[in-house]
């Protein structure tokens, strides 16, 4: 059985082709869409990838958060349709209340670019099921708005209920609320990340290949279903 | 026409870096007297016709789900400012 894993490309987005490479490396089918498909193309799943869509004009995500094609997102993300959004992609989650909270420019307005250690808070999500809960990894990161932020009632609702899927080790280098990396919906199938696991899926060109499985988990996961 | 302009400013509790950044700069430039700087997002939006209370709704809801973002940000409507 081959599942396909759909990547939204919007104006501006940096990161679509990395995006689509890990997922055909993780054994599934990739599919580009563009920001103003009327069609899902029947994927299984959907990347929103890193970048600066429309220019990180208004707020980051704010506008791409209206394209045609996050409709249909939203509307199959209540649905069950699992979702994972890198860096813009998961600002433009949190512009769409897919994801509670918002992101904001880093603390000391610093452009941080970093290989950055993690720690998986949640190995149970359709993105995440692959790894061992706890684990360290080593995944990059590359924002200038980044820092997490909700308010007290939200953080502790996320805590209680473990849905914070990755902390930052050693500190928010931005500033984040208790280190947040990374989170997902009551569901488990929107997950929402800072760092780019696209970019940590091969040694010869990352910091390890600790990301690729976010790719294989929602494989399997997606086979399993 | 008329004009109706929506101030957006970040809640009082979100941490403003860049408005930091610029009370920083205000030191260095030896301003004195200056005790704290916040940043926001000021909008002009030119209506076809009247304010009337239709038109305005429309800014209302137009500010409330786009040009600013209710988790971070809060908004003012002004009719026929500058």
């Amino acid at each position: 059985m081959t599942v396909s894993v759909g990547v939204v490309t919007f104006p501006g987005s940096l990161d679509d082709r990395d995006a689509l490479r890990a997922i055909a490396a993780a054994g599934a089918e990739p599919i580009s869409l563009w920001h103003k498909d009327p069609s899902l193309h029947g994927v299984d799943a959907v990347v929103l990838p890193g970048g600066f869509s429309y220019g990180d004009y208004l707020r980051c995500g704010a506008i791409a958060r209206f394209s045609p094609v996050m409709d249909l997102i939203i509307a199959g993300a209540r649905e069950g349709l699992p979702v994972l959004g890198i860096c813009n992609g998961f600002q433009v989650l949190c512009e769409a209340h897919l994801l509670p909270g918002a992101l904001m420019r880093n603390a000391r307005l610093h452009f941080t670019c970093l290989d950055q250690a993690l720690s998986i808070e949640n190995a149970e999500t359709a993105w995440t099921n692959g790894y061992a809960q706890g684990s360290r990894v080593v995944i990059p990161i590359k924002n200038g708005e980044g820092r997490f932020v909700a308010s007290q009632a939200t953080l502790d609702e996320l805590e209680a209920e473990g849905r914070v899927v990755a902390r930052y080790l050693g500190g928010a280098p931005n500033g984040s609320m208790r280190d947040i990396a990374g989170i997902t919906n009551e569901r488990g199938n929107v997950v929402g990340l800072m760092p780019h696991p696209e970019h940590a899926i091969d040694p010869l060109t990352g910091p390890s290949s600790d990301g690729m499985t976010f790719f294989t988990s929602i494989v399997k996961a997606l086979i399993a279903a | 026409m008329t004009r109706v302009v929506v101030d957006v400013m970040l809640k009082p509790e979100i941490l403003d870096p860049q408005g930091q950044a610029i009370l920083g700069a205000l030191g260095r430039l030896g301003r004195s007297g200056v005790a704290s700087v916040r940043q926001g997002k000021h909008f002009e939006i030119e209506l076809d016709g009247e304010a009337d209370p239709a038109a305005l709704a429309q800014v209302e809801e137009l500010a409330a789900n786009f040009l600013s973002n209710p988790v971070i940000e809060d908004f003012v409507v002004t009719v026929g400012a500058s």
